[in-house]
């Protein structure tokens, strides 16, 4: 048996994204990649808590965020979570067609959350003049904050290599471990993305 | 290289199909629930709760909503997590470790 038919099983196993030992360690090594992202965006934020208070004339965390924007984002981003999802349950199901829809939905999503936080950043420096090095707060909320945007931004980039190179091949064990830790970098994102709009939105409004 | 993957029974893929199904029920009941510590989150905040338990309400929330995104949209609840379990509350005990001497020691 060739390795091509081995990858390209007549009915797929239970977990497609386990079933080789490749797919295997790449889920495990990617978790390992997660638990040290935890900690590099916990700098972040620590960084975030402990110059928040350093501000410069009038912009203030409370003077500056907008909840309605913030709000919008949120739900954009929490719905492209079960999005995708919708994604790996088609996958488990064996559904090409419908996996690639539900993730085409996830980016359209996507795209959706990063074109806002371009726009409130945009509104944030020529109306406010809020910029980068307007003040120690200003530095601390465009790292974290634009961080994360750009873990959005690889996401995006990657679920969309991942759907067009694999539109003409199908679903496989060799093509389904990418598809599944493509879906958990995303979920991570939504998971900073709660913590963001907890600690620096919500928690700056309240003072 | 065994030969089961190719004969499957009928029955048995049903069955997971239904498996599947069971699960993505739990992954739309606790999107609702995420939405709904969203709405309480945000309401809290546009209502003017001025009580000294807000923060940490609006913490315990956050924290409770990523709890359902690891353990029910990314899977940590199926069997096969340990050492994924492992690395995650590894990174979250140095994540708190890192928090705690960021506010408390380096910039205070």
């Amino acid at each position: 048996m060739s390795s091509e038919d081995v990858l390209n099983p007549k009915h797929m196993p239970h977990d497609p994204e386990k079933a080789t030992l490749e797919g295997k360690n790449k889920f495990i090594g990617f978790w390992f990649f997660l638990g040290g992202e935890t900690v590099l965006f916990a700098s972040l934020f620590g960084t975030y808590l402990a110059l928040n208070g350093s501000t410069q004339g009038e912009n203030t965390p409370e003077h500056l965020f907008g909840l309605e924007l913030v709000f919008i984002m949120t739900m954009l981003l929490l719905t492209s979570s079960l999005t995708s999802v919708y994604a790996m349950y088609h996958m488990k199901n064996q559904d090409f067609k419908k996996m690639q829809i539900w993730l085409g939905i996830t980016v359209v999503l996507g795209l959706g959350f990063l074109g806002m936080e371009i726009y409130e950043f945009y509104h944030y420096i020529h109306h406010y003049e809020f910029t980068f090095r307007s003040s120690a707060f200003g530095s601390a909320f465009y790292t974290l904050v634009g961080f994360h945007g750009g873990h959005v931004l690889f996401g995006l980039c990657w679920i969309v290599s991942l759907m067009l190179r694999n539109q003409k091949r199908g679903l496989n064990l060799y093509n389904a471990p990418k598809f599944y830790i493509a879906s958990l970098y995303w979920h991570f994102i939504d998971v900073v993305w709660v913590f963001i709009f907890t600690v620096v939105y919500l928690m700056g409004k309240v003072g | 290289m065994a030969d089961n993957t190719h004969s499957k029974p009928v029955h048995h893929r049903e069955f997971e199909k239904k498996q599947h199904r069971e699960e993505m029920k739990q992954q739309v009941l606790t999107f609702a629930l995420m939405i709904l510590f969203t709405l309480i989150a945000f309401g809290m905040v546009i209502m003017e709760v001025n009580s000294y338990f807000i923060i940490p309400t609006l913490i315990i929330l956050a924290v409770v909503q990523v709890a359902f995104q690891l353990y029910y949209f990314m899977h940590m609840k199926n069997k096969g997590h340990d050492m994924v379990a492992l690395m995650m509350y590894g990174g979250a005990a140095v994540a708190l470790l890192t928090i705690i001497t960021f506010t408390s020691i380096i910039w205070w």
